[in-house]
């Protein structure tokens, strides 16, 4: 396998844009998990399926726009998508989840327009989905590298805010932090991390990888920044071994990796019960 | 009550929600070094005075002082710590130590995009000794009983060193063989630390012995001034600005 990485640039981009996407993800995701908005990674991945199709659908009918990376159309849309959703979550107050099924439905709708003005697509769909080991270009893995360094800098310089901002909202905002001002840096960046991350993960599990390493971390963890590294560490394991065996198996990725979670989680949670 | 300079000092509040008055021609003062309790039942104005002492709710008429500024023009909102109801913006399952906990109460202090270094971690140190909870300091949050807990929030409420404390309703929650050493913890920021402490409560029984000064509220301030004044009422005139009879010497021993 190693060889094999050394050998073939492909592997190369899958399994350098996989590592630093199982570091990434599960680091917004215990954010995202601790502030109860795990579902909104979700309308947002599907959102980004409708920007992919877009980009597919237009490098179809205007060559012009066959050399941008689809992915980056799944970004915008994924971002426009994310500010939509804040103003949903404005409109109703009351019936703040309203937003996701509204955005989760809509972004899956326009995407199946999209997909079928293009009367279908090729196998690319298919990678966009589920993920792909053999798809991931060089320009997927700038993408990702960039976003990265965008989103552990943050991270880095307001970890204070964002935990306080997670922890206690009213808090927050009483002791005069610029909530408003965060948690929109912070929904950009998980729109983001969204976009870049279904490359390897694919459209319907990304908003695993963001949940499930938390959801065991956050068993065993003593505080935030342990759950925090404990996700990292198992989103870490899930990638690469779910890579691993998508490779060897010839399967896509996005299903290995979420199993190799799930696998996890239920390790973690047979620990807790015997350590009890 | 003029032997010390005030802290907070209300001087004829009105205030309406709508058509209903909720609070009419309140003085009010919390002198520098006092314990002042706040008494009233519940939907007296309480909160309501607490929403303005802390600028979230402005009222139709009056004046309110901090540390005789204005309150329009008072900036240094780091000296006024205060700690809300238990459990009313927190979820217990969250993932984060005591240390953490009370760290996030320097987040202002510290400014954007510092990260806390020794002297911020001397002062969580310090917060949390003052409220007897260091033993719990890498604890998660949600494993501490509800006194516990409590206390963990008063330290963060303490830990940027504001000169006064304001507490609502703070031992809603927790269990009665807790309070009384709660209230001890109080008396140690009071006496020890020179910090103002403002209570406010629904149930005067179990601070009669502790604080300095009382306020009895009911839309109008009722009575306003020391204990020692207050205990010197006889039961009728208790009765009249409360409302009903009260047990002015249940020390919570029957809860």
């Amino acid at each position: 396998m190693i060889e094999a990485i050394f050998a073939y640039e492909f592997l190369q981009n899958a399994f350098l844009s996989g590592a630093i996407i199982g570091m990434i993800a599960p680091l917004l995701g215990a954010f995202i998990v601790v502030r109860r908005l795990s579902l909104i990674a979700d309308a947002l991945s599907h959102v980004t399926l409708s920007g992919i199709a877009a980009g597919l659908l237009l490098g179809q009918t205007y060559p012009v726009f066959a050399a941008v990376n689809p992915l980056y159309f799944g970004m915008a849309f994924s971002v426009g998508g994310s500010l939509l959703i804040e103003r949903l979550r404005g409109v109703y107050t009351h019936y703040q989840e309203l937003a996701i099924p509204i955005m989760m439905s809509g972004g899956i709708g326009i995407g199946v327009i999209f997909i079928s003005l293009a009367d279908g697509f090729n196998t690319d769909l298919f990678s966009y989905l589920f993920g792909s080991v053999s798809a991931v270009s060089r320009d997927d893995l700038y993408a990702v590298l960039g976003i990265s360094a965008l989103v552990l800098l943050t991270v880095f310089l307001l970890y204070k805010e964002l935990f306080i901002l997670s922890f206690d909202e009213e808090y927050a905002k009483a002791s005069g932090i610029p909530a408003k001002l965060i948690h929109f840096i912070f929904i950009i960046l998980t729109a983001l991390v969204i976009a870049v991350s279904m490359r390897i993960v694919g459209v319907l599990l990304v908003s695993a990888l963001m949940t499930l390493p938390v959801a065991a971390a956050m068993r065993m963890a003593k505080g935030f920044k342990q759950t925090i590294g404990l996700s990292v560490l198992f989103g870490e394991i899930a990638v690469l071994c779910g890579l691993v065996s998508a490779f060897y198996l010839n399967l896509a990725p996005g299903g290995t990796i979420v199993v190799t979670s799930i696998v996890i989680l239920l390790a973690v949670l047979l620990w807790k019960r015997i350590k009890n | 009550m003029n032997e010390k300079p005030s802290v907070i000092d209300i001087r004829n509040v009105n205030f309406r929600y709508d058509r209903e008055n909720v609070l009419e021609q309140i003085h009010f003062s919390v002198p520098e070094g006092a314990f002042v309790g706040l008494v009233g039942p519940n939907g007296s104005g309480k909160s309501t005075l607490l929403k303005i002492i802390l600028g979230l709710l402005k009222p139709k008429e009056g004046e309110v002082e901090l540390f005789g500024i204005p309150q329009d023009q008072f900036k240094s909102w780091d000296r006024i710590g205060f700690v809300s109801q238990k459990a009313n913006s927190f979820n217990t399952g969250f993932p984060a130590t005591v240390l953490e906990v009370v760290m996030g109460g320097l987040t202002k202090k510290m400014g954007l995009f510092r990260r806390p270094g020794q002297a911020e971690r001397e002062a969580v140190q310090q917060a949390v000794q003052s409220v007897g909870m260091e033993a719990f300091l890498n604890r998660n949050i949600g494993d501490l009983s509800g006194g516990q807990q409590q206390r963990v929030f008063i330290a963060r409420a303490i830990v940027s060193r504001p000169s006064v404390l304001i507490l609502d309703e703070p031992t809603v929650g927790v269990d009665s063989q807790n309070v009384d050493s709660f209230y001890r913890m109080l008396t140690h920021l009071n006496h020890e630390l020179g910090m103002t402490l403002l209570l406010v409560t629904h149930d005067i029984g179990t601070i009669t012995d502790k604080v300095t000064h009382v306020a009895c509220l009911n839309k109008y301030l009722h009575f306003h001034g020391s204990m020692k004044q207050f205990i010197e009422l006889d039961e009728q005139e208790l009765s009249d600005l409360y409302g009903h009879g009260i047990r002015l010497l249940d020390h919570h021993h029957d809860h």
